[in-house]
């Protein structure tokens, strides 16, 4: 767990000292805010955050891959991934370690949009639940876009076909659901259920579903698992 | 304390070492010696754990390092090819990511990044970022890294590759002090150098080891001497005076290899032994297996060393 930790600690360090991911943090809130404000010049504004959700979403599809395309791809390149796989630490500590300094500055940069809600309390009368179950779903979603990224940066070494392919499968997952045309089935219901955006609607409308919260989960899991494994077939491949 | 056996590795059909076998004693200054390509540093990531042998076994101080792979990379210091240094560091912040890492206590680290820092005069740098430092100096903090957890064994790939030649001297000082503690595993395509830091050499060219021996000898080969390598079906203990007493013979030494009782005979240039030898074998009732010569080869491998230093 203290390897984990060392881990983490140092990227984040590096997070904070390193002008890309500002330039994450500063396009992500010029952007939602965007979205925020889209929803306030209706000539009846309605003071909910389902726009602002919206939006987040759609620009971590290429956020967050921005910020994780570094964090193994630049090791293999610079041959430091050398003495971190000899060094007594286990391949999972490695990927987790990494994951959370990114989760940690991505919720870092969702925190800054707290002043959203607050200017909706100031100025109206906000139904809280969506915005808190919101919330919620972002950082979930947020959780899972990390994940992807993750495994890219440990399938290559060069950062830009890390971000690029990150990218790909999100937009991909994201917008899967406009795939199956509305159609009945099992193949529709198999790709409308990895979808997404069709497990992101419920959070949105204040509903929290144990089962889309499961699904995120499950996502995170899966392609942190997958990037571990490929961190290990380093070792023979 | 380090066990190499039958080691094979293959990149994809590229085969890169070949059936190479060597021990290591404890406290033994090893150095590999052989031109670029060789598969010095092959050898290297697959004693330090980095990447698995295709074939063979290595053990490192009784454990396997693929069965056992983080017991062994907790008593190895490594020290790659390319100094492997995150840039945007502090040599210190650095020096501790590395000790958390190894599972030091946050106490010990600290201790220890004092005396590391000493032994390896950073002092007047310990606050720079890497990315600032010169080439010399990131190679002392690349040693630095790989002696911060007291390791049992060191492995150093090229470490005075690409640096000053009075921070040559220095680096190869430095090495020299490490070896009365630690067991030193290193690379070099310099002949002067290895001679000067190991006690004893192994020349491996294309994957096999070709000469295994302390600088003296070698140095003696250099000199015009040719090597035989015969195989003998009889008793070690008897053989070997026997080979000895052939007039003309300057040395015997005996390898086992997989239950063949090889032995490598020198003498001087221009005498053809080999009747002899084979005459005093095959006498004493024992039965000669191969014969032959290595010299050549060994030669064609020195001239493609770097036999002096280029100042």
């Amino acid at each position: 767990m203290r390897t984990v930790q060392a881990v983490a600690w140092k990227e984040i360090q590096i997070y904070f000292s390193n002008p890309m991911a500002y330039i994450v943090a500063l396009i992500f809130l010029a952007v939602t805010g965007f979205f925020f404000v889209v929803d306030l010049t209706d000539p009846f504004p309605e003071a909910s955050l389902s726009n602002f959700f919206f939006g987040a979403t759609i620009v971590l599809i290429l956020l967050a891959p921005a910020l994780t395309m570094r964090l193994l791809a630049e090791e293999q390149k610079l041959g430091t991934i050398e003495l971190l796989l000899t060094s007594p630490v286990r391949d999972w500590e490695v990927i987790v370690g990494k994951y959370l300094s990114s989760l940690v500055f991505l919720l870092a940069m969702i925190g800054l949009t707290f002043y959203y809600p607050l200017l909706l309390w100031v100025f109206g009368r906000p139904d809280p639940g969506p915005i808190y179950s919101g919330y919620l779903g972002l950082v979930l979603y947020s959780a899972a876009a990390l994940s992807i990224g993750i495994l890219t940066s440990t399938l290559t070494s060069n950062q830009i076909i890390a971000f690029v392919v990150a990218s790909g499968i999100l937009l991909l997952m994201y917008f899967a659901t406009l795939g199956t045309g509305g159609g009945e089935g099992i193949w529709s219901t198999l790709v409308t259920e990895i979808g997404m955006r069709s497990h992101f609607d419920d959070f949105e409308r204040g509903v929290i579903d144990t089962k889309h919260i499961v699904y995120f989960l499950s996502v995170t899991a899966f392609f942190l698992f997958l990037s571990i494994r490929a961190l290990e077939s380093r070792r023979w491949r | 304390m380090i066990q190499v056996r039958g080691l094979t590795h293959y990149y994809g059909p590229h085969l890169a070492v070949q059936d190479v076998s060597f021990g290591v004693k404890k406290g033994e200054v090893l150095g590999f010696l052989g031109p670029n390509g060789a598969g010095k540093t092959t050898t290297m990531r697959i004693i330090t754990g980095f990447m698995p042998p295709t074939r063979g076994q290595v053990t490192l101080a009784d454990f396997d390092v693929v069965e056992q792979s983080l017991e062994v990379r907790r008593r190895v210091g490594y020290l790659p090819e390319t100094v492997p240094l995150y840039t945007e560091m502090p040599v210190t912040g650095y020096l501790k990511y590395m000790g958390t890492l190894r599972g030091m206590k946050s106490k010990q680290i600290k201790n220890r990044i004092r005396d590391v820092i000493d032994i390896c005069q950073l002092g007047d740098y310990h606050k720079t970022i890497i990315g600032k430092l010169s080439k010399g100096f990131r190679q002392r903090v690349g040693i630095a890294q790989a002696i911060l957890h007291e390791p049992e064994v060191l492995v150093l790939d090229e470490p005075t590759i690409g640096i000053d030649p009075i921070q040559v001297v220095e680096t190869r000082k430095l090495i020299q002090d490490l070896g009365k503690q630690q067991t030193v595993v290193l690379s070099s395509h310099i002949l002067p150098e290895v001679s000067m830091i190991c006690s004893r050499v192994l020349i491996i060219h294309q994957g096999r080891i070709v000469a295994e021996d302390t600088p003296q000898n070698l140095a003696l080969s250099l000199q015009g001497v040719e090597q035989l390598q015969v195989e003998v079906g009889g008793p070690p203990a008897e053989v070997l005076p026997v080979l000895r007493r052939v007039p003309g013979v300057n040395e015997v030494t005996h390898r086992p290899q997989q239950n063949r009782e090889l032995y490598t005979i020198r003498f001087q240039r221009g005498k053809d032994l080999r009747d002899e030898i084979s005459r005093s074998i095959v006498s004493n009732g024992w039965s000669l297996l191969s014969l032959q010569a290595v010299g050549m080869s060994l030669e064609d491998i020195f001239l493609r060393l770097t036999t002096h230093e280029e100042l």
